[in-house]
């Protein structure tokens, strides 16, 4: 315990501002099957209910388009490609928002979703999203808040919502 | 030690407890500030010897306040606010909708009195 007792600078001030364009990690115990979360990332009746109401559009293949479209499916808010992929285990693909032309305008940046089964019926997601170096506004859009209403919003989806869709 | 099963599920009380550190709240705002750093980059801000920094690393890692990735042979550190988001939703948002909540009756009362 006598490295919890020395402790010579402690944050009054807190912290300066953070930079969002370093990458960003976002891990979340989710009670659900790798399956279930999988179909969650990659099935638009899922990312309908937490993510923004965005309709995904994917087949979960690499090298094929992975699109977000609006609710009303009329307007295309991502059109990217799967990087890569392993079904019920890791997902990466393109990220660039076009709904909105300062972001439209920054290069594609990169998105990863990875699934790890743990004991319990509980799985681990982690969310990096990176190669945000080029594109401030879009790092600052999605940081803190943005995705970490994604993420609670489909724990709550995946652990409280409709059984007969979530699983 | 078991390592694989590092951390507990959705264990409010290792978040609570590792918080209540000033070092390790140190720690989180340096990452906060630059995620994906070293421990020697961590290392040189706070005062610490270089196993009392590990020291605190490890209980915000098990806390699952601080997630480690490997890029090469460097293990970089990031700040995971998911935790804190989530203790702000079940221990903040409640009350704060309670305090909305009587703000209105309390506009209802004064409005009805006139």
């Amino acid at each position: 315990m006598s490295t919890e007792d020395a402790t010579p600078e402690p944050t009054s001030t807190g912290p300066t501002a953070p930079d969002p364009t370093r990458p960003q990690v976002y891990q979340i115990f989710i009670r659900a099957t790798p399956e279930a979360i999988w179909e969650a990332i990659t099935r638009p009746e899922f990312t309908t209910r937490y993510f923004h109401g965005a309709r995904v559009e994917t087949t979960g293949e690499v090298g094929t388009p992975f699109r977000y479209l609006s609710p009303d499916g009329t307007a295309v808010w991502g059109d990217e490609t799967v990087l890569e992929a392993e079904p019920g285990r890791r997902l990466v693909v393109g990220w660039r928002s076009l709904y909105d032309p300062r972001f439209a305008a920054e290069p594609a940046s990169r998105v990863s979703w990875e699934i790890d089964p743990q004991d319990g019926g509980y799985c681990l997601l982690t969310v990096v999203h990176d190669r945000l170096e080029s594109s401030p506004a879009t790092a600052a859009n999605v940081q803190g808040p943005g995705w970490m209403m994604v993420l609670s919003g489909l724990k709550t989806l995946l652990e409280t919502g409709d059984p007969l869709v979530a699983r | 030690m078991v390592t694989y099963a590092r951390r507990v599920v959705d264990d409010e009380d290792a978040v609570f407890k590792a918080l209540a550190d000033p070092t390790r709240r140190r720690l989180l705002d340096l990452l906060f500030e630059a995620g994906g750093r070293t421990q020697t980059d961590l290392e040189s801000h706070i005062e610490m010897s270089r196993y009392g920094v590990a020291k605190h690393l490890k209980v915000l890692e098990d806390a699952g306040l601080v997630v480690t990735r490997r890029n090469g042979r460097e293990k970089l550190h990031h700040l995971n606010p998911v935790p804190i988001q989530l203790i702000h939703e079940r221990w903040i948002d409640k009350y704060t909708q309670g305090r909305a909540a009587a703000l209105i009756e309390l506009k209802h009362e004064l409005e009805d009195e006139r």
